[in-house]
C-alpha cells in the first residue's frame, strides 16, 4: 500500500533537506578544492542521463536534477562533490531509498554525476518577469 | 468514494437514495427490480454523519430536516435518506396531516469562556507562539479571523493548506519554514489541525521508521478542533495521536472571535512591543522565503518535459487578471502555485481531499467549477493524468453543461505516486527496479488527453511538450473558457 504522507503543504520539510544537501555541498566543496580525490572515475554524461532515467532518480529529483519540494532537492547543475554523492546514495540519512552497488556501480554514479554538472544553469529568477 | 472523501474533508453531502423493500411488489413487468437491499445504508454508514429509513411521509419530513440540520452543524459530514418506491409512489391520503418541521440550524460549538482565557494567557505571555491550521476556515469569515488573531499576536502561521485558510503573501504566512518556526515556539496552537503530530514532527520512511520531534521539549500546545467530538472506528480518518496541554472540543472558526477579544484584552503595552519585532523579523523571512520559491522555480526553466514551476508561472501570467479559482489538488504539484501565487480569498483554493484516493481531482474540479459559475469566476484545474482516467467522463458532463473550467494537464505519463513507492520498496531489497513501471507508467503508447477531451466535446489542445508554445496555447483555450465552455490543454510534465 502507498504511502500518503505528505499529504499536506509542508514545503518546510523538503526544504531542510535541501538546506542539509547546501550545507553538505558548500562545506564539501571546500573539501574538494582541498584534495580532490585522485581516483575518482570520470564520468560520461549521455550514459550518465541514461542511468538517471533508467535507475529512477528523475522521479523524485526531476529529469534536469532541478528537485522538488515534495520529493527530492535539487542535485543539478551544482551537484556536491562525487565522493560525497556516493557516500550518500550507498546510504542515504534522509527519505532517499538506498542504492547499493549491485543496483548502480561507482562507474554508473560517476557518468550521473557527470550529467548532472552538465545541466545548464538557469536564468536569474530576478530577471525573469513570470517569476515577479 | 466520493462519500468517503466528503466524510474525510468534512463536508456536508445530502443523499437521497431509492430502494424497493417489499419484495411483494418487485415485478419485472412493472419495472421493479430485484436488486433491493435490507439496510440500503449499510454500506456508507461507516462515513456518513446519520441515516434514516423514513417508513411514512411524516417520519421522512421529519428526517429529512433533521438530516440538514445534522449535516450542517460542525463537524459537517454527508448524510443519507433511503427513500422506499412504496413511500414515493403511494398516493398521500386525505387524512394525512402532514407537515414539514421548522428547521433551525445549531450554532457550532465554542471553546468555553475558561479555556478561551486560559489559551489567550498562554499565546500573549508566550515568547514565539505559533499557530497552524488545516480544515480549519469554512467561509471569508474564517479566513479573516485568523489574520485578525495573528496580526493581533504577531505569530506566525503555518497552513497546512487543508483548506484555503490564510492568505499565501501575508508576511505572517511561514508555511515555507515550518522548521524553524516549529523549533523555535514555546507556545503552539492547532486550528482544526488535522494533523497536528506531523507539523511538530519529522518522520524518515526508510527501512526501519524512526521519527524526532522538531518542537520544543517543554513547548506548551493547544488544541481546537471539532475532531474531538467526531471519531469513528472501523474506517479511519485519524493521524497520530498528539497529547495538548489545553483542549477544545469545539468548531476553531466559531471560537475565534472570543479568543480574539481575549487576546485583545490580555495584551499589555510591553508585549506588543514585543510583537512588532517579532512580527518585523517573520515578514522578512517570509519574503526571503518568497524569492528562493522563485529561485526554485528558475530551475530546469526550458526543459523539457515543461517543469511543474514553468507551468505555474506560465498559467499565472495568463489568468491573474481574472477572479480566478484554482479547483484542483496541488500535492503532486510541488505546491508551485501555493508557493508563488498571492491567494487570500475562500473560493480560491479547494483544499486536499481527505480520502486520499485516485480519481478525486477531476470530479471534484468540475464540481467546484459549477459552484463557481453563478459568480462568474475563472475555473482552473491542474488536472493529473492518472487521476483523469478514473472518471474521464465528466469532461463530457463539463461540455455538456457548458461548464466553464480550464484544465491544464499535468501529464507525467505516470501514477507517479505509484512509480515512487514501487521503486522504494525495490531499492529496500536491493532488487533494481527494471519492473517498477509496470501497471505505473503510461508509456508504449502514450495517452493523448487531447483527443480525449476533443471525443467528448471539449476544446482541447496538446500534448505540449516546448515550455515556449504553453503561453498561447493557454490564452486560446482561456478564450474558450471565457465564452462559458471547458478546455483543456494537454502538457507533457515534469514528475513533480
Amino acid at each position: 500500500m502507498k504511502s500518503f504522507r505528505g499529504c499536506r503543504f509542508d514545503a518546510g520539510a523538503a526544504l531542510a533537506i535541501a538546506l542539509f544537501f547546501i550545507s553538505l555541498h558548500v562545506r564539501s566543496a571546500i573539501a574538494a578544492q582541498e584534495s580532490k580525490p585522485a581516483d575518482a572515475p570520470a564520468g560520461n554524461a549521455e550514459n550518465g542521463k541514461r542511468i538517471f532515467t533508467k535507475n529512477g532518480c528523475y522521479e523524485c529529483h526531476g529529469r534536469e536534477g532541478q528537485g522538488s519540494n515534495m520529493t527530492g532537492p535539487r542535485i543539478a547543475p551544482d551537484p556536491v562533490p562525487l565522493d560525497v554523492l556516493t557516500r550518500y546514495v550507498r546510504k542515504p540519512t534522509g527519505e532517499m531509498p538506498p542504492y547499493t552497488d549491485k543496483v548502480v556501480s561507482d562507474q554508473e554514479l560517476a557518468d550521473i554525476y557527470a550529467f548532472l554538472q552538465s545541466r545548464p544553469h538557469p536564468p536569474a529568477a530576478k530577471n525573469n518577469p513570470l517569476l515577479k | 468514494m466520493a462519500i468517503y472523501n466528503a466524510y474525510c474533508d468534512r463536508v456536508p453531502v445530502y443523499i437521497v437514495i431509492g430502494n424497493n423493500l417489499d419484495a411483494t411488489k418487485r415485478d419485472a413487468a412493472y419495472g421493479e427490480w430485484p436488486h433491493s437491499v435490507q439496510d440500503a445504508a449499510a454500506m456508507v454508514r461507516d462515513y456518513v454523519k446519520w441515516d434514516d429509513t423514513p417508513i411514512s411521509l411524516q417520519h421522512f419530513a421529519e428526517s429529512a430536516v433533521r438530516a440538514y440540520k445534522v449535516a450542517m452543524t460542525p463537524p459537517m459530514a454527508p448524510v443519507l435518506l433511503v427513500a422506499d418506491s412504496e413511500l414515493q409512489e403511494n398516493p398521500i391520503s386525505a387524512d394525512d396531516a402532514l407537515h414539514i418541521p421548522k428547521l433551525t440550524l445549531a450554532s457550532p460549538p465554542q471553546g468555553d469562556s475558561g479555556s478561551v482565557a486560559e489559551a489567550a494567557r498562554m499565546l500573549v505571555q508566550a515568547q514565539n507562539p505559533l499557530i497552524v491550521v488545516d480544515r480549519y476556515a469554512r467561509t471569508q469569515a474564517g479566513i479573516d479571523l485568523l489574520v485578525e488573531l495573528a496580526e493581533t499576536l504577531q505569530a506566525p502561521v503555518i497552513d497546512q493548506a487543508g483548506r484555503m485558510n490564510f492568505p499565501t503573501r501575508h508576511p505572517l504566512n511561514q508555511s515555507s519554514r515550518r522548521n524553524a518556526v516549529v523549533a523555535s515556539a514555546d507556545v503552539i496552537m492547532g486550528l482544526e489541525a488535522t494533523d497536528f503530530w506531523s507539523a511538530l514532527n519529522t518522520m524518515h520512511d526508510q527501512v526501519r521508521r524512526t521519527s524526532r520531534p522538531i518542537m520544543k521539549s517543554d513547548a506548551k500546545l493547544i488544541s481546537i478542533t471539532t475532531g474531538d467530538l467526531y471519531t469513528k472506528a472501523n474506517y479511519q480518518d485519524f493521524y497520530r495521536y498528539t497529547g495538548v496541554d489545553l483542549a477544545m472540543a469545539a468548531d476553531a472558526e466559531a471560537t475565534l472571535p472570543s479568543l480574539i477579544e481575549e487576546t485583545k484584552r490580555q495584551i499589555t503595552v510591553d508585549r506588543k512591543r514585543a510583537f512588532e519585532d517579532r512580527g518585523a523579523k517573520l515578514a522578512a523571512a517570509h519574503d526571503r522565503a518568497l524569492e528562493q520559491a522563485r529561485t526554485d522555480a528558475s530551475y530546469a526553466w526550458d526543459a523539457s518535459p515543461v517543469s511543474t514551476a514553468r507551468v505555474c508561472a506560465e498559467l499565472w501570467a495568463q489568468i491573474k487578471d481574472e477572479d480566478w479559482s484554482l479547483v484542483s489538488l496541488l500535492r503532486h504539484f510541488s505546491w508551485w502555485p501555493l508557493r508563488l501565487w498571492p491567494f487570500d480569498k475562500h473560493y480560491q483554493y479547494i483544499g486536499v481531499q481527505g480520502g486520499g484516493g485516485v480519481g478525486y481531482n477531476a470530479p471534484a474540479s468540475v464540481g467546484a467549477a459549477l459552484a463557481n459559475k453563478k459568480h462568474g469566476r475563472f475555473s482552473v484545474s491542474i488536472q493529473d493524468d492518472g487521476d483523469l482516467m478514473f472518471a474521464p467522463t465528466v469532461l463530457w458532463t463539463a461540455a455538456h453543461h457548458r461548464i466553464p473550467l480550464l484544465s491544464v494537464m499535468h501529464n507525467n505519463r505516470a501514477y507517479h505516486e505509484e512509480l515512487m513507492h514501487v521503486q522504494r520498496m525495490a531499492n529496500r531489497h536491493s532488487r533494481g527496479i527494471d519492473r517498477a513501471h509496470i501497471g505505473t507508467t503510461f508509456e508504449d503508447p502514450t495517452m493523448d488527453f487531447a483527443k480525449l477531451a476533443q471525443s467528448m466535446g471539449v476544446y482541447a489542445e496538446g500534448p505540449i511538450t516546448d515550455p515556449n508554445e504553453l503561453a498561447p496555447a493557454l490564452r486560446r483555450a482561456i478564450a474558450v473558457v471565457k465564452r462559458g465552455e471547458p478546455a483543456l490543454v494537454d502538457v507533457v510534465t515534469q514528475p513533480r
